[in-house]
C-alpha cells in the first residue's frame, strides 16, 4: 500500500520497479479501493471523455456567464490560431484555447471534471490533450497518464491543500499545474525523478499566488489562471524533460506551499476580501452582480 | 482519499461547493419528504446566501429536488424546468449566522400540505453535511444508504428497528439518536454498509412506536 506521504517516495518506488509512477498508482488504488485495475481504467476514462467534451463545447461556444464576467475569451484564441498566430507556438496557443475554454464551460455551468478542482478544472485536461494532438498519442496513455496526476495530487492534498479556501490559488490552479506537469513528463517518456522534479518547479514558480476572485465567482482572475496554469505546466515539463532539476526536493516545496499557504491572510483565500476582488472596479461589479 | 477525489468528480460548474454540495442538498430534501414537493421555500445563509446568484446556487438546488444529479447539464435550466413540472420556489436571504457559511434551510409543502424542513451544509469540495430534519438537529452525509426514523422516544425502539436490519443481513456502518426531549419526538439516523430496499423500510415503519422510515440512497 502506498501512502501518499511523499512525492519522492512514490518516484522513487517507481524508479525501483522501473515502471512509471501511473503504474504504481493503478495498482495501488485497485488494492485499496477493491476493485480492478480495468475498472479504475474504465471510470478515468469517463472523466477523460468529460474533459475533452468540455473542451470542444467551450472553445466554439463564445456565450457569457451568468454574471456576465467572463466569457468568449477561448473563441478569440481559436480564432488567433486560425489567424495563424501564435508567439509560443501551436501547441502553447491550442493548451491555453483549452484551458480558457474549460474553465469557460465551468463558469457557464457546463459538465466539466474537477481536477483537482472546478476552479482550477481547465489546467491538466488542457496540456494532456494537446499533446495527445499533438503527439499522436493514445487515449490509454493520456488516461494512465491522469494516475500520475491523481497520484502526486492525493500527496499534495494531504501534506498541504488543494483548497483555494485553505492555501490560496497556489494550492488550486498551483497545484493542477504541478499535476499536470509530471503528468506530461511521464505522457512524454520521462523518468519518474523527471516527473517529481517538474511537479516542485511548477509550485516554485505559482508560491503565493493568492486567490481573490471578483465577486467571489469562479471566473476573474480564474479563468484566465487556468491558461497561466496549463503553461505554467508545459513549462515546467519541458525544464524537467531536458534534465533540469529542482535544487529544493519536492515534497520540501509542497511543505513550503503548506507554510506559505498558512501564513497568508485570510482575506486572499477565496474571501473576496481582499487582492483582486478589493479593487474598485471588482468592487463595482460584485455591486451590480448581487444588486 | 482515493484517485476520484482528486480527478473528479464529474460535476456541472462552477464551483463544488456552491454548485456540486447544492444539487446534493436539494436531492436529500426531495427524499426525505417524499419526492417533488408542490412548493419550496429555500433560506440561504452565509456565503450562499451573498453569492448564490453568480453560482448558481439557486438552480443547483431546485435541480437536486427535481432529482437531479451534480453532473446534469439541466442544473443551469432548473428554475424553468421547475416551473414546467409545478413545483413553485421562493428564495429567502438570512442574515443570521448560521452552523457553516454554506449552509440552505429546504422548507418543502407536498400536494397533500405537510411540511418538511431539511437543513444541510456544503462543507467543501462537493461534499455535504445534513444537520436539521424538521425539528430535530442531526448530522449525516448521504454518503451511505441513510434510515430516519422518527418514532416515539420509548425503550427498545433501536433494538427493534436494529433487529430488522441484522435479520438481512446489513451492517450498520453508523447510527445516531436525536430527540427533542424525553419521552418526545425523537430520531434515528442509521447508515448502512448495503444497500436498503423498501420491504425492509416498511418492516420497520410497522415497528410500534415508529412513526414512519425515510430512505435516502447514497447521493455521491
Amino acid at each position: 500500500m502506498i501512502s501518499y506521504d511523499s512525492v519522492q517516495e512514490l518516484a522513487d518506488k517507481a524508479t525501483k520497479k522501473g515502471k512509471p509512477i501511473s503504474a504504481l498508482v493503478l495498482a495501488d488504488q485497485a488494492l485499496q479501493m477493491e476493485r480492478s485495475q480495468q475498472d479504475l481504467i474504465e471510470e478515468m476514462n469517463k472523466s477523460l471523455q468529460v474533459m475533452a467534451e468540455a473542451a470542444s463545447k467551450g472553445i466554439n461556444s463564445g456565450s457569457k456567464s451568468a454574471s456576465g464576467l467572463s466569457g468568449g475569451d477561448a473563441l478569440k484564441m481559436k480564432q488567433a490560431i486560425h489567424a495563424g498566430q501564435s508567439l509560443g507556438g501551436m501547441v502553447l496557443s491550442e493548451t491555453l484555447a483549452k484551458a480558457l475554454a474549460i474553465a469557460e464551460v465551468n463558469a457557464c455551468m457546463g459538465r466539466i471534471v474537477a481536477a483537482p478542482t472546478a476552479g482550477s478544472c481547465g489546467i491538466i485536461p488542457a496540456v494532456l490533450l494537446t499533446l495527445k494532438e499533438a503527439y499522436d498519442l493514445t487515449e490509454e496513455q493520456v488516461v494512465m497518464s491522469l494516475f500520475t496526476a491523481a497520484g502526486l495530487g492525493m500527496v499534495i492534498a494531504k501534506k498541504a491543500s488543494i483548497s483555494g479556501a485553505e492555501g490560496g490559488c497556489q494550492a488550486e490552479c498551483g497545484s493542477a499545474a504541478a499535476m499536470a506537469a509530471a503528468a506530461a513528463v511521464e505522457l512524454m517518456g520521462g523518468t519518474p525523478q523527471m516527473c517529481a522534479h517538474a511537479c516542485a518547479i511548477a509550485i516554485k514558480s505559482v508560491l503565493g499566488l493568492v486567490c481573490d476572485p471578483v465577486a467571489g465567482l469562479v471566473e476573474v482572475p480564474c479563468v484566465k489562471r487556468n491558461a497561466s496554469g496549463a503553461a505554467n505546466a508545459l513549462i515546467a515539463a519541458e525544464m524537467a524533460l531536458a534534465g533540469i532539476e529542482s535544487v529544493i526536493p519536492v515534497d520540501e516545496v509542497i511543505a513550503a506551499m503548506k507554510d506559505i499557504g498558512d501564513a497568508m491572510p485570510k482575506t486572499l483565500k477565496e474571501t473576496a476580501e481582499g487582492g483582486l476582488a478589493d479593487t474598485p472596479t471588482a468592487k463595482k461589479m460584485a455591486r451590480e452582480i448581487f444588486r | 482519499m482515493n484517485v476520484f477525489d482528486i480527478i473528479g468528480p464529474i460535476m456541472v460548474g462552477p464551483s463544488s461547493s456552491h454548485t456540486a454540495g447544492a444539487v446534493r442538498i436539494g436531492k436529500i430534501a426531495r427524499a426525505v419528504s417524499g419526492g417533488q414537493p408542490a412548493m419550496v421555500t429555500i433560506e440561504l445563509y452565509g456565503s450562499f446566501a451573498q453569492t448564490y446568484k453568480g453560482h448558481g446556487t439557486d438552480k443547483a438546488i431546485i435541480a437536486g429536488l427535481l432529482g437531479m444529479a451534480p453532473d446534469d447539464e439541466r442544473i443551469k435550466d432548473s428554475l424553468e424546468l421547475a416551473r414546467d413540472l409545478g413545483m413553485a420556489f421562493k428564495f429567502k436571504k438570512s442574515g443570521n449566522k448560521a452552523v457553516h457559511p454554506n449552509t440552505a434551510l429546504i422548507a418543502a409543502v407536498d400536494s397533500q400540505g405537510k411540511k418538511t424542513i431539511v437543513q444541510g451544509s456544503s462543507v467543501g469540495g462537493g461534499r455535504i453535511m445534513v444537520n436539521r430534519i424538521n425539528e430535530i438537529n442531526v448530522k449525516f452525509n448521504g454518503e451511505y444508504y441513510t434510515l430516519l426514523v422518527p418514532h416515539h422516544d420509548t425503550p427498545g425502539m433501536i433494538a427493534a428497528v436494529t433487529n430488522l436490519l441484522a435479520d438481512q443481513g446489513i451492517n450498520i456502518a453508523e447510527m445516531n439518536m436525536y430527540r427533542s426531549q424525553r419521552g418526545g419526538e425523537a430520531m434515528m439516523v442509521i447508515e448502512t454498509d448495503q444497500a436498503i430496499n423498501e420491504e425492509l423500510v416498511s418492516l420497520i415503519e410497522a415497528v410500534n412506536s415508529v412513526k414512519k422510515a425515510v430512505l435516502i440512497k447514497p447521493i455521491y
